[in-house]
């Protein structure tokens, strides 16, 4: 799919609170390089206690709106997608339309498509803004993702969200969204169960049929329908579950995989599920100059991806610096917990 | 104890967003929203007020000991923030110990949980604040 529409706010929310993958390691007698050499995660973030998926949306919602410059009364759909929204029946994106004072005039739903919930909001956002049906959507993608104790999810699982406003006005447009082409399959890599408090995986199998397939088929795919090549992007953002997957992906078809470092965050935060490649494409847009291309990939387990081909305009520079707080900001500003506090904050034991 | 869900949804504009009112004869802020102005009075005139959520600590302290349904989060730090346009409120300072807390330091709002009640309850949202480094 073409499209005339483009990015006119974006912002970023990552947790205060680390934890380092060593001291993971250290309680489960794992020898700390093997897993940091294997993962490519040095450390990874942690909600606090009054933190979660909602309340991590609505904060990068709120510097989305401050980048965009837009009263939110103006925003038509808000659409919020998770794997961790906090109440089975409850809509997340209700909590944050009205934390931003979007509501009542507003459609709102929740997404749920394991990590690619986010970027299916910026599709589904995509075709409202095009078609006339509203002037701005809001997309964003949110997690506070858990890790079965001692499982090898444990040292990646972590937490944080990326908004993006969505609109059609050329003078507002900070990047455009010029096409996006998703690659979908129904594949068992990844699933958790209703009432399930860890998610479950199919091991090894989660890499070339899930990850592999699927990343390099959309982005293959979006090369095709659009007539242009690797050569023609900038930057490419894809779906980080650890620090090597998409530096393998980048080998694999042939890509300078120094473009692919400026958005892969996974190492110092670890895999934020659906915030993970939308905060990708944050670190990139906060960097980017007019005229440069961007190649976002997705991927949700269950199975697909979906690619986008981007391009940064003359907005971008002074639009960015009205967020409150930049991705920068979050991933300078932390703080450390040991294991016995991070039990506590993720209540991984029963009686918390 | 879990609140009253009627209370809880009525004052959701106030707590999720610092939504608050303003009398427009004497410009005075009121948080939480007041609908009458006790200096104006019938010449006061009142409409609904945004705030920016900027503020300064104007006095806290530790809480060590907690109520019920907020036992995991000690310790804690409760300040009263005076808030840029002048009123002020009670709120909780997020992500740091008491000892990085100091009076005047500059707060913003930030969006939070505030307690839920038990595992089958109603999770309550609403604002705290977090010293501006
Ligand atoms: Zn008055």
């Amino acid at each position: 799919m073409t499209s005339s529409t483009g990015i006119v706010g974006f912002g970023a929310c990552v947790p205060t609170f680390r934890i380092k993958a060593e001291e993971i390691a250290r309680v489960w007698g794992e020898e700390p390089d093997r897993i940091i050499k294997g993962l490519g995660v040095k450390e990874k973030s942690v909600p606090g206690l009054d933190e979660d998926a909602a309340s991590l949306a609505v904060e990068a919602a709120r510097n989305s709106l401050s980048v965009a410059n837009i009263e939110p009364s103006k925003l038509g759909a808000v659409y919020v997608g998770s794997e961790s929204h906090p109440y089975a029946v409850k809509p997340t994106a209700t909590i944050v339309a009205e934390a931003i004072g979007a509501t009542p005039e507003v459609m709102a739903a929740d997404l749920e498509f394991a990590c690619k919930a986010g970027t299916a909001g910026i599709q589904i956002g995509m075709g409202l803004v095009a078609s006339n049906m509203v002037e701005y959507a809001l997309a964003i993608g949110t997690d506070t993702s858990q890790g079965r104790p001692g499982d090898a999810l444990e040292y990646t699982a972590s937490a944080g969200a990326a908004a993006f406003v969505i609109g059609r006005q050329k003078e507002q447009i900070l990047a455009k969204l010029d096409a996006t082409y998703s690659f979908t399959t129904d594949t068992p890599d990844f699933w958790r169960r209703q009432h399930a408090e860890f998610p479950s995986h199919g091991g090894r199998f989660t890499g070339e049929p899930a990850y592999f397939r699927h990343v390099m088929g959309a982005t293959q795919g979006l090369f095709e329908k659009t007539g242009m090549t690797a050569a023609d992007f900038d930057y490419f953002v894809f779906h980080q579950p650890n620090g090597k997957f998409p530096l393998e992906v980048a080998k694999k078809m042939g890509l300078d995989v120094e473009k692919v470092k400026p958005g892969l965050l996974t190492p110092m935060i670890g895999n934020t599920y659906s915030g993970a490649s939308p905060l990708g494409l944050c670190a990139v847009l906060d960097i980017a100059k007019p005229g440069q291309r961007i190649l976002l990939t997705s991927f949700g387990s269950g199975a697909g991806s979906d690619s986008f081909a981007i391009e940064a305009t003359d907005v971008l520079p002074a639009a960015r610096e009205r967020a409150p707080h930049k991705l920068a900001w979050y991933m300078e500003h932390k703080k450390y917990l040991d294991y016995g506090l991070y039990v506590k904050h993720r209540r991984k034991l029963k009686s918390l | 104890m879990a609140e009253n869900i009627a209370i809880t949804w009525r004052r959701i504009p106030e707590r999720y967003r610092l939504a608050g009112t303003q009398c427009t004869t004497c410009k005075t802020k009121f948080f939480p929203p007041r609908k009458f102005c006790t200096a104006c009075r019938r010449k006061g005139k009142i409409e609904s007020f945004s705030f920016s959520g900027k503020g300064k600590i104007y006095s806290f302290s530790g809480v060590h000991s907690a109520p019920a349904g907020l036992e995991l989060e000690i310790p804690y730090v409760l300040a009263i923030v005076h808030l840029a346009e002048g009123p002020k409120v009670t709120a909780q300072i997020v992500d740091c110990t008491e000892d990085a807390v100091k009076i005047d330091a500059p707060v913003e709002f930030v969006f939070r949980k505030i307690r839920s009640d038990d595992p089958e309850g109603l999770i309550h949202y609403g604002y705290k604040f977090r010293l501006v480094k």
